[in-house]
């Protein structure tokens, strides 16, 4: 096992200590096919247990880790040391509160999220066994079935930097898998809310967002497709 | 603060989601704890599928579901609760349907269904012989995240009352009775104290007491542990599952369903190992089995590359299938060991990967305590962290994701009936300072002076379980695993920890969780050393042969004074007498 030295810059804030934010700078052992993950979690072990951040199943699925790293949203799980030259600087995810260090206040997200009906709708009786649906309509949709929530492409966005109230291409994608489901029966509604101030009119169609995807969901495209639609009812 | 709702389930999994669910849907006001929010469950990474004997590709039927399931488990399994399993498992399916859920469809548009380890049915050339069933829905590679995602999605169509970052630290108990939780409010630090009538763990795993797992940081069997050292048991601790395809060193899984789909195991010099250790079934026979043989050929020294690991093969399955069905574990390769898949061959070794064991159960989730099944009134356990026992002493592929949904199912349903028979009753009282014993806990580790690391005895603990207690076992190095692990634990107490804030004191709860894999990875080590036979995911090299009569019975263990006291508590057999397991 081979080890390097790195050099880590983190942003680090504490409410109940701190000010104003300031910079922690680590300089770890690791290999080279470790993730960013494994040199924060060896910071936090073995050199400063107070750093603090979210994270869970270490491989890209649960979404918690989000941050900015040497500048770009990523999975700080996802990427490995060897990836980038020199420090390597993290910080947490723009667009949201720091609560500390690297956590971000994530409940406006969700607020966010939950404004779409992010549910399957379907009112009539099912019947006993599966509703019907061929593979080219399961296609559809599949895409944006991806989608962790791990707020990546909504906090890369520089409208929704600008503009909180944009409902932000996180929820769009939501709303999109459903839109785009042929067994669901909210549509209407959906585009209804997208339709609003705060919904898909205020995309500039930056393409940050699929540039951040952990996932490789083009985010943008999902978006431009909620559009067409609106476009396509108005006549 | 002080709570207080009838139903509370711990845990946003898909066990915990299924029972809240159930029981919003019923009217019985309900709120759930989860240590994080929601969507980051371990239920989200589970990718292969989940089987129900729908037959829409052949002919199926539950009893060969049923039947699978307790050879699988090497005998070990409940009967009774295995038959629920394969039965309910159609009905769970189809309501997961009829939420929205994607699953992959056949070109007609029914559900689509692939194969999975040990899940056969009869050939019909020769009955006598076993060959694989299509018989796992899939949603491509991502079948817990599909899962996850559409359960959270019902609970917010159904106002669900979620109570986020909320990390639960102790099960309040009266006179037998279980009667609430303590948590702690990450975000603030405030201890919560939830009095309820009812009280759900769903806490999942606890893959983190080794080194090499496929689990996420947050799997501690902190349910597991809370629930024990309020005096409830541990079951079948030594009975851990190591699945065969974990990315090399890393531990990342690379789903089962590679080899559904057709790929290969292969060793150093290019053979297909497992036509000789199985050979009906081969790479689609079961877990326990297949880590096996991946040792022995390492340790014959036809590992990979002359080292330790052998070879996922997929390349000739080509890029449409591999694009189609297995995308995300395809893009693990890539990511995680810069490998091509369509042109390189994939070092993988046996993974840490799933606890049979855990907190017992009855049939309806209602936790017990003993042989003689004396359930603690109001307290329910399911998911990864309860043992009711459907898996027995080995899980078979795609049947975990069955036994959270259907028992979490069953446990939000009998919360109701429960919640409804204590309106007659009133709610239980709770003792006078319950949160007495948390914020010692606390403030013992916060001032802690001892110096000791909680990264450096992680570390160890570690280590000490994938060398000592993984794949094969034997006698000394079980017990110096055993001594090892109390040395850690008598370390443990003089830990101390750098974070003295109040909020998202992360550096505080991990040594907390700490304290909890330890009790595990004890009653681990001590109930693997006790058992002196093989059986499904417990291999001990020194008694290498199952042994029913001595050994056919569930281990307890038990947290007293005068430290770990294992008990034993009889399998139900109903329909299968326990026959050789050949594949
Ligand atoms: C990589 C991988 C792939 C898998 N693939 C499959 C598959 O294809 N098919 C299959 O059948 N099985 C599979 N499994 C197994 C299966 O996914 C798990 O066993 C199952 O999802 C566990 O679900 P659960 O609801 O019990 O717990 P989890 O989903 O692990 O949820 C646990 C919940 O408890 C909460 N929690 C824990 N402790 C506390 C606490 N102290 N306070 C508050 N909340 C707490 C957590 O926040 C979380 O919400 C896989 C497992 C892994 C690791
Ligand atoms: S820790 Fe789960 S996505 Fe990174």
């Amino acid at each position: 096992m081979v080890l390097h030295a790195r050099h880590l810059k983190i942003k680090r804030f504490n409410p109940e200590k701190d000010t104003k934010p300031w910079w922690g700078e680590y300089d770890v052992e690791v290999q080279p096919t470790d993730r960013v993950l494994d040199a924060l979690h060896e910071v936090k072990w073995h050199h400063d247990g107070s750093l603090t951040l979210r994270r869970s199943c270490a491989h890209g699925i649960c979404g918690s880790d989000a941050m900015r790293i040497n500048g770009h949203n990523a999975l700080a799980c996802k990427v490995l040391v060897k990836e980038y030259k020199g420090t390597i600087t993290i910080e947490p995810l723009l667009g949201f509160k720091v609560l500390k260090d690297l956590i971000v206040d994530m409940d406006p997200f969700f607020a966010k999220y939950r404004s779409v009906m992010p549910y399957f709708v379907n009112d009539e009786a099912p019947p006993e066994r599966e509703r019907l649906q061929l593979p080219e309509q399961r296609d559809r949709f599949d895409d944006t079935t991806k989608c962790i929530l791990c707020a990546a492409c909504t906090t890369s966005c520089p409208v929704f930097w600008s503009d909180t109230e944009y409902v932000g291409p996180a929820a769009i994608v939501q709303a999109h898998r459903f839109i785009f489901d042929s067994r669901d029966q909210g549509k209407e509604q959906r585009l209804e809310i997208l339709n609003e101030k705060s919904g898909v009119w205020k995309c500039r169609t930056i393409f940050n967002c699929t540039e951040a995807c952990p996932r490789g969901i083009e985010v943008t495209r999902a978006i431009g497709e909620v559009k067409q639609e609106l476009l396509l009812r108005r006549f | 603060m002080i709570h207080t709702i009838d139903a509370l389930v711990v845990g946003a999994g898909g066990a915990g989601l299924y029972a809240a669910l159930e029981l919003s849907k019923r009217g019985v006001p309900v709120a759930v704890l989860s240590k994080m929010y929601p969507t980051r469950s371990h239920t989200g990474t589970a990718q292969g599928g989940i089987c129900a004997a729908l037959g829409n590709l052949e002919e199926d039927h539950w009893e060969w579901h049923m039947f699978d399931t307790i050879k699988g488990g090497d005998y070990l399994v409940d009967q009774d609760a295995a038959e629920i399993l394969a039965r309910e498992a159609i009905t769970t399916i189809y309501e997961l349907e009829h939420m929205g859920l994607p699953f992959n469809r056949t070109p007609d548009g029914r559900l689509d269904q692939r194969f999975f380890g040990g899940h056969t049915r009869p050939d019909p050339q020769d009955p006598a012989k076993r060959i694989p069933v299509h018989r796992a829905c899939y949603a491509a590679d991502r079948t817990g995240h599909m899962i996850l995602q559409t359960l959270y999605q019902q609970c917010i169509k159904h106002a669900v009352n979620f109570y986020n970052e909320f990390h639960v630290l102790d099960l309040i108990v009266k006179d037998g009775v279980c009667a609430g939780v303590v948590a702690v409010e990450v975000r603030t630090g405030e201890l919560h104290r939830f009095h309820a009538k009812a009280v759900l763990f769903a806490t999942g795993g606890f893959g983190k007491i080794f080194s090499v797992t496929s689990n996420a940081h947050s799997l501690t069997g902190d349910g597991v542990a809370i629930a024990y050292r309020r005096g409830v048991p541990m079951m079948d601790m030594e009975f851990f599952q190591f699945h065969p395809t974990g990315i090399y060193q890393k531990g990342i899984l690379l789903s089962e369903a590679a080899r559904s789909e057709g790929a290969y195991l292969v060793n150093g010099k290019g053979e297909r190992f497992m036509e000789r250790y199985a050979p009906q079934l081969k790479e689609l026979a079961p877990r326990d089995m297949i880590s096996r043989s991946i040792v022995q050929e390492i340790r014959a020294g036809r590992g990979g590359d002359g080292k330790d690991y052998v070879f996922l093969d997929v390349r000739h399955l080509g890029k449409a299938v591999i694009d189609a069905k297995l995308p995300d574990i395809m893009d693990f390769v890539r990511v995680y060991m810069s490998r091509d898949p369509l042109t390189d061959l994939i070092p993988i070794e046996p993974t840490a990967h799933y606890a049979m064991g855990g907190i017992p159960t009855d049939n309806d989730a209602r936790v017990i305590l003993d042989s003689q099944r004396t359930p603690l009134h109001g307290f329910y356990a399911a998911g990864e962290c309860a043992c009711v026992s459907v898996h027995g002493a080995n899980r078979l592929g795609t049947n975990s994701l069955v036994d959270i949904l259907v028992f979490g199912r069953r446990a939000g349903i009998d919360m109701a009936r429960y919640c409804a028979d204590r309106d007659g009753v009133g709610w239980t009282e709770l003792p006078a300072h319950p949160e007495d014993d948390t914020r010692g806990a606390i403030t013992r580790i916060v001032n802690g002076q001892g110096g000791e690391n909680a990264g450096n005895i992680r570390k160890q603990m570690q280590t000490e379980m994938t060398q000592k207690c993984g794949v094969f076992r034997g006698k000394d190095d079980l017990r110096s695993a055993r001594d090892t692990i109390s040395e850690l634990k008598e370390r443990y107490d003089r830990l101390s920890i750098q974070d003295k804030s109040k909020g998202f004191n992360t550096d505080l709860l991990e040594a907390m969780e700490l304290g909890w894999l330890l009790d595990i990875a004890e009653t681990t080590v001590l109930g693997a050393l006790a058992r002196e036979e093989s059986r499904g995911g417990h291999a001990r090299e020194d008694f290498p042969k199952r042994d029913d009569a001595h050994w056919l019975k569930h281990t307890l263990a038990y947290h007293t004074e005068d430290g770990v006291v294992l008990q034993y508590k009889p399998v139900t057999i109903t329909t299968y007498e326990p026959q050789e397991r050949k594949y």
